[in-house]
């Protein structure tokens, strides 16, 4: 009974969204040709508008509004909210961990997902898959789910007894004494041990989406190198990378957003505590710890000023390759 | 240069068994000639373990009993094989109604992860092919749109959902996961049929096609790998995420298993032996569905095209 409606409600969604692009194309079509023409591309960007508008556009005004306003929303206090972060010792703190993420995980995403992708389309098929798979594993995993995985590694127990984080056990056989990686915050040591979780967890994506890229470089292409007597490492260079340049730019920026709003793996795993705070966990603990959706909404609104950057240098690129096309 | 053997180079006398000659007819049509040496294999084989063991440790721990894994470590099993059990699977399915709430998973995950697909596809078809005014400017306005994190979307629907009465139904769910998904879906695809070769399509229009047979004969076939990623991503996503179904579906007759998983812990306190057993539960979808659509990754689907 529960199966049966379950597979009703799934069919009736995807069959009103083939009917509407259905109904659109026909309504498109009923219409002059000159009409058609110049109505038939924002009846295909129609639905998606729709979305973005509703989901991101339109919270994303009201959290600008918000940012101006107090704790509750309910009046206009200026520029107080980011004032009063900016001051604070901790939140700068924050915003230096932030920038380490930023700095380090999204490069490291890319070179580790391309080695991946490189070296194992060398491999025959089957070994080709189990490596991919197994790198990609991690993204079949939750965050909760994540957290409870790396326990085994980070864990630490008390001196004399067994250690079950697999860092220590090695740590103490080698003859130290168990260590509190999460609290060790010298040169930012707990926020890097984060990182690898968070690169563990996120190289799949990367490795996906670039080895769909390798595998699209024309084979004639690296022929043509190696009949030249190209290197292995020559051809990687001069001309698999160049050709697949907008895929790299695809993930490194996807990664680097996805880091600047970085969230559960912190919540999980320290709270943002030990000095590891990145501004997506300070966001969350401003709306649900201390009830103050004015800092938070400032919060949400200086991260989408500091991604202008990157989007001026996305557009950039993007009109460059328009030119060279 | 380097290391490369010149392909009109004979091979070694020594060398004449069958061995090199079957290689030799083997790259005459391999598009990939490239073979992987020991130093690429022992690299790989590195990075595989390293990804493994937290992995391995998780499965290990979720046949062990609760005590064994709170005094030794995972690595000790050896020790103790007496004491595995399916005991924490046990208490995992039948502690939360599992069998409910993957049919669950299911209804909201495949139309939110198809629906967005569709509906990024065409649109990644006009802002790839159609001239029309202002495309530019509306398409950087999706990308723009990327940096906005999922979380300030929340309160604002929770509230139109209530106005709307859509609280705790599936549609409620796939909207969102459409909203949230497609800024990304859009980029990730146009960027992909931007590289497509621009002649097909102008020689199917010539040939009197529509824009709607264009996009449904040559464009998605040839963007297969880039919709077959972005499928795998987003049913990931999707089948993953807590905090979407947390605020809009809730506990209930309509929770996912995430939903479950986290009841689960919540119920028996102590109970983080239970997530690594349900962890494992949920997790062979998502790894059924990557291998299910790796195939589609394949070499040279834009070159073929050409050539036909």
């Amino acid at each position: 009974m529960k199966l049966l409606s379950a597979v009703i409600t799934v069919a009736a969604g995807i069959g009103a969204a083939l009917a509407l692009y259905w109904l659109l194309n026909k309504l498109a079509e009923l219409m002059p040709t000159k009409w058609e023409e110049r109505i038939k591309p924002f009846f295909y960007i129609l639905p998606a508008y729709l979305a973005i508008i509703v989901y991101l556009v339109y919270p994303a005004i009201q959290t600008v509004v918000a940012s101006f306003q107090d704790a509750t929303s309910t009046e206009f206090i200026g520029l107080a909210n980011y004032t009063q972060l900016l001051t604070s010792g901790a939140f700068q703190q924050t915003l230096v961990n932030t920038l380490l993420w930023i700095l380090i995980v999204p490069a490291t995403t890319v070179v580790l997902g391309l080695g991946v992708a490189v070296l194992a389309d060398r491999l025959k098929p089957s070994a080709e898959k189990l490596a991919k798979t197994i790198i990609f594993m991690p993204m079949a995993i939750s965050a909760v789910g994540a957290a409870t995985v790396w326990r085994f590694i980070y864990a630490t127990q008390p001196e004399g007894q067994a250690q079950i984080g697999i860092l220590n056990a090695i740590w103490t056989k080698l003859g130290g004494s168990p260590v509190a990686w999460l609290q060790t915050s010298d040169f930012r040591f707990n926020s890097i041990l984060l990182m690898i979780v968070l690169l563990w967890a996120q190289v799949g994506f990367a490795m996906v989406l670039l080895s769909a890229a390798v595998k699209g470089v024309p084979g004639d292409t690296l022929e043509a190198a190696r009949i030249d007597g190209a290197g292995e490492r020559q051809i990687f260079f001069q001309v698999v990378v160049p050709q697949i340049k907008g895929t790299i730019i695809t993930v490194f920026i996807t990664v680097t957003i996805a880091v600047m709003k970085i969230f559960d793996i912190v919540y999980v795993m320290t709270n943002g505590g030990f000095n590891t705070n990145v501004l997506g966990n300070e966001f969350f603990n401003q709306l649900n710890t201390n009830f103050n959706s004015g800092a938070a909404a400032a919060i949400v609104v200086m991260l989408m000023v500091a991604v202008v950057p990157i989007m001026i240098y996305q557009v950039r690129h993007f009109r460059r390759e328009e030119a060279n096309a | 240069m380097t290391g490369m053997t010149a392909p009109t180079q004979a091979p070694p006398p020594s060398e004449t068994t069958a061995e090199p000659a079957k290689r030799r007819r083997a790259s005459s049509f391999d598009p990939n000639p490239a073979k992987a040496g020991i130093g690429t294999k022992i690299v790989l084989t590195l990075l595989c373990l390293t990804w493994l063991i937290p992995v391995i440790g998780t499965l290990v721990t979720s046949f062990r009993p609760l005590d064994d894994s709170n005094n030794s470590g995972w690595w000790t099993v050896l020790g103790s094989l007496g004491n595995l059990t399916f005991g924490n699977y046990q208490e995992a399915w039948t502690g939360s109604n599992f069998g409910n709430a993957f049919i669950n998973s299911f209804a909201i995950t495949l139309p939110a992860t198809f629906i967005p697909l569709l509906i990024a596809a065409f649109a990644a078809y006009a802002f790839t092919f159609m001239e029309f005014k202002g495309r530019d400017v509306l398409f950087l306005t999706i990308v723009a749109m990327l940096v906005v994190p999922n979380y300030v979307a929340l309160v604002p629907m929770l509230k139109i959902y209530g106005f709307l009465g859509m609280n705790g139904t599936f549609p409620a769910v796939w909207l969102a996961h459409i909203g949230f998904g497609m800024s990304l879906a859009i980029y990730i695809l146009r960027n992909y049929m931007a590289t497509l070769p621009k002649t097909i399509i102008e020689s199917a229009k010539i040939d009197g096609a529509s824009h709607f047979q264009t996009f449904y004969r040559l464009v998605l076939p040839m963007s297969t790998p880039a919709l077959a990623s972005f499928a795998i991503f987003q049913f990931l996503w999707v089948w993953n995420d807590l905090l979407v179904a947390l605020v809009f579906i809730g506990p209930g007759d309509n929770e996912p298993v995430t939903l479950a998983l986290t009841g689960l812990r919540g119920q028996l306190g102590q109970g983080w032996n239970l997530t690594t057993a349900g962890g494992f539960l949920t997790m062979v979808v998502p790894i059924l569905v990557f291998l299910s659509l790796q195939r589609y990754f394949v070499r040279g689907m834009t070159a073929g095209a050409v050539k036909g």
